[in-house]
């Protein structure tokens, strides 16, 4: 059976594992390449170990064109034939599988790891380490380009600003990038690992510190797995806060992007005002729950904060006056040509490589690619009330920032729509016994693209498997495509235009 | 050139007048915690039961409540039945010792700033360099505000810098990941002595969710000496800038 014709499922639906069609590997490679050319996304791919020597790989593949998951599983020993060769999209995925259980994507192009831990089954590395030989970050081989003129350039893993830790390795001609390759994991704190056996009080806080500027769309995400896991179905009031909380999650960060993009190209104003706003967002959030970032809000069951109507009219005052002075800061931008001409063609990614790359998100809907999990794969309250998909064709700087703005309008709007006749209902709605032997996907937009979860129960109804697909992910390789043949010091400006998650990407 | 003054003039003068006069914070704010043992019901410590992190323990009969480790998400308050656990408003939670993080009844006298001189150093300029060391990006975003016209931590004269050779110390986010664990260490030894360390957040105090971790460390403290902890999950910035305020005036 091919995957695309094989178990097709909807986002946030359970299923039995036992209804996952296991294939042979040679069908299992053949189908993905065939789908993938045909126009579906790799949304996840992972292996679940099955004895000493063998493993599940797994495989989630968006259908963005009719809103459908396809799951399948083969079995694989200590090595299998790579899809990257065939298959960019697989790059990451295959050398995280290589990472985590020791088993070799054969004839992978560039087979390193991603995280530098050892990996999860003892005495396995996909890479030949002694169990005593250490493992240290980015301590590995770099692409390297050569020619008497040719020169590297090292920066971090601690950076000149504020920001979390990573490692950028750039191979230059003078000013201009020939390559950018990105080398991460300082941040990994073993988040999927500590999932396993669970849920357990501690599973909340792992989800909201994922990626803590996406504390909602995590939890959000674990959330709607674990109901649809235990058959709960939680009020429409309960979703539509969700959805409020979402989308101002999407505002304060659109907002302070926005505010960074105008810093970085030395137009002081808009960052300045945009820095506040951000700000004002944040508060928001802080109205509803208490915390700038969302934290207690979204709990198994629905959320844990109810807005009552003097604090949905203090919302929508607030909402108001913040989108009057952010409409204005922003809209200097797009009239200071200093500041257009930088934004314009600099950090270009094309709808091809986008697509080649399984890109999400912003980067995504700059390059072109009409990609939202809101709109392709809705739920929540995204079932009932559509938020448009905002894109953009030149995939540059100015388009992921003016794709920002359109979506910044865009979250504004739903949030006075929802303001104004929040549904009735209970906040949180008592979870049942999670059911033995299922599996669930969970999608939701975060306000850096496609954030992915997949939860596996065992026969006792705990998680057997949890895998986190952050954004992050999917766009590391677009930011290193975006720097090809641009000058070394507009690095900083291309790497916020993206403002992907270490912590995210790390887990 | 026009465009932009009437912004000018529209977005206004926005830097809140702190600390000069109090911060009203939101109504769901969870501060400083109270405790009440004397409402406390014998052997029931749901509290302890509720909390993810082990912030609650009782000494005897005792509650005691240690903000290091706290996430501040009110489990344990809304386990109480007694109400003897509530979360004030309060957003001065920064101390000099790690032992006067735990709020415990009768509360024992704190320790005040460090006497080796160094705090005169830097009550003209403070600068500091932040190290993310497996932080989620919410405490390094709560840091940054300050930054920002709202707070402009600029008029307290204590600035963020790019280099830890431009810096009076290190101000250190997350638990401390193995793999950032030597690129702390080397930022520490880049500050010129005598240096300053300042824990922010529940992870670079003790771990926070992810204490006990095989990839982290538990915490800054076991790997550079610390000499303020700025609690919260993320702090405040408010909370932040209390703390970096002692700092300057060297108050307790």
């Amino acid at each position: 059976m091919s995957v695309a014709r094989g178990l097709s499922l909807q986002n946030g639906d359970p299923i039995a594992l036992a209804s996952i069609p296991d294939i042979p590997l040679g069908p299992f490679r053949g189908s993905i390449i065939s789908a993938v050319a045909d126009g579906a996304r790799i949304a996840a791919l992972f292996a679940i170990p099955v004895s000493a020597n063998t493993a599940r790989l797994v495989i989630v593949l968006a259908h963005g064109r009719t809103g459908s998951l396809a799951v399948a599983t083969t079995e694989v020993g200590e090595s299998y034939p790579a899809l990257t060769p065939d298959c960019p999209q697989a790059h990451w995925f295959e050398r995280e599988i290589a990472e985590q259980w020791g088993i070799r994507p054969e004839g992978h192009p560039w087979l390193k790891p991603i995280r530098f831990h050892r990996a999860y089954r003892a005495g396995r590395d996909a890479w030949g380490r002694g169990q005593d030989e250490p493992i240290l970050p980015s301590v590995t081989r770099f692409f390297q380009v050569e020619g008497e003129e040719i020169h590297e350039v090292a920066v971090g893993p601690v950076h000149a600003g504020v920001i979390e830790p990573g490692h950028f390795r750039f191979q230059c001609h003078g000013e201009r990038v020939l390559h950018l390759e990105v080398s991460l994991g300082y941040q990994h704190r073993g988040v999927e690992r500590a999932l396993v056996g669970g849920p357990t009080r501690r599973t909340i806080p792992y989800m909201e510190t994922l990626a803590g500027d996406t504390t909602i769309g995590h939890a959000t995400a674990y959330c709607q797995a674990a109901e649809a896991l235990s058959g709960c179905s939680i009020s429409a009031r309960a979703v539509a806060l969700r959805g409020v909380a979402l989308e101002l999650e999407r505002l304060a960060n659109h907002t302070g992007d926005l505010g960074a993009l105008s810093g970085d190209v030395g137009y002081l104003p808009t960052a300045s005002y945009c820095g506040r706003l951000r700000g004002d967002v944040l508060n928001m959030t802080a109205l509803i729950c208490g915390s700038r970032f969302g934290r207690g809000l979204v709990r198994p069951g629905g959320v844990a904060f109810d807005l009552e109507p003097e604090r949905v009219a203090d919302l929508r005052e607030r909402l108001d006056r913040t989108l009057t002075d952010v409409a204005g800061a922003v809209g200097l931008l797009w009239e200071s040509p200093s500041v257009m001409a930088r934004f314009e063609e600099t950090g270009p990614v094309s709808r091809e490589v986008a697509e080649a790359l399984g890109l999400v998100g912003v980067a995504a809907r700059a390059s072109g690619l009409e990609r939202d999990v809101r709109f392709d794969f809705p739920s929540g309250i995204f079932r009932w009330a559509q938020i448009p998909v905002s894109t953009w064709q030149t995939g540059d700087v100015f388009a992921r920032a003016w794709v920002r703005w359109l979506e910044i309008q865009r979250s504004a709007e739903f949030i006075r729509e929802q303001l104004q006749a929040l549904p009735d209902g209970p906040l949180r709605t008592p979870l049942g016994q999670p059911v033995p032997n299922q599996m669930v996907v969970s999608l939701v937009e975060g306000w850096r693209g496609e954030i992915c979860h997949v939860a596996l129960t065992d026969e006792s109804g705990r998680l057997e498997h949890y895998k986190v697909v952050d954004p992050s992910f999917h766009n590391w390789m677009g930011l290193a495509m975006a720097l090809r043949d641009q000058e070394i010091s507009d690095f900083p400006l291309c790497n916020k235009s993206f403002n992907l998650s270490y912590c995210g990407h790390d887990l | 050139m026009l465009k932009e003054l009437i912004a000018r003039v529209r977005q206004g003068y926005r830097t809140i007048p702190y600390p000069t006069s109090r911060p009203v914070l939101p109504d769901r704010f969870r501060g400083r915690p109270e405790l009440d043992p004397a409402a406390c019901r014998q052997d029931c410590r749901a509290c302890a039961a509720a909390c993810p992190t082990g912030a609650v323990r009782f000494d005897g009969d005792r509650p005691t409540f240690d903000m290091g480790r706290c996430l501040f998400c009110a489990d344990c308050a809304s386990g109480c039945p007694p109400g003897a656990l509530r979360f004030t408003r309060d957003h001065r939670l920064a101390a000099w010792a790690r032992e006067d993080l735990v709020v415990r009844q009768p509360q024992p006298e704190r320790a005040g700033p460090p006497d080796d001189g160094r705090l005169r150093l830097y009550r003209r300029a403070l600068k500091l360099r932040q190290v993310s060391a497996g932080g989620c990006n919410a405490c390094e975003a709560d840091v940054n505000v300050l930054s920002t016209i709202a707070f402009d931590l600029g008029r307290f004269a204590i600035q963020v810098v790019a280099s830890p050779r431009h810096a009076d110390g290190v101000l250190v986010t997350g638990p401390v990941t193995e793999n950032m664990k030597l690129a702390l260490e080397k930022t520490y030894l880049a500050v010129p002595p005598p240096r300053l360390v300042i824990a922010v957040g529940a992870c670079a105090i003790s771990g926070g969710p992810y204490v006990d971790h095989p990839e982290a460390h538990n915490g800054a403290a076991g790997i550079v000496p610390v000499d303020l902890f700025i609690p919260g999950c993320p702090p405040h910035p408010l909370t932040i800038l209390d703390g970096l305020l002692r700092l300057k005036a060297s108050k307790e």
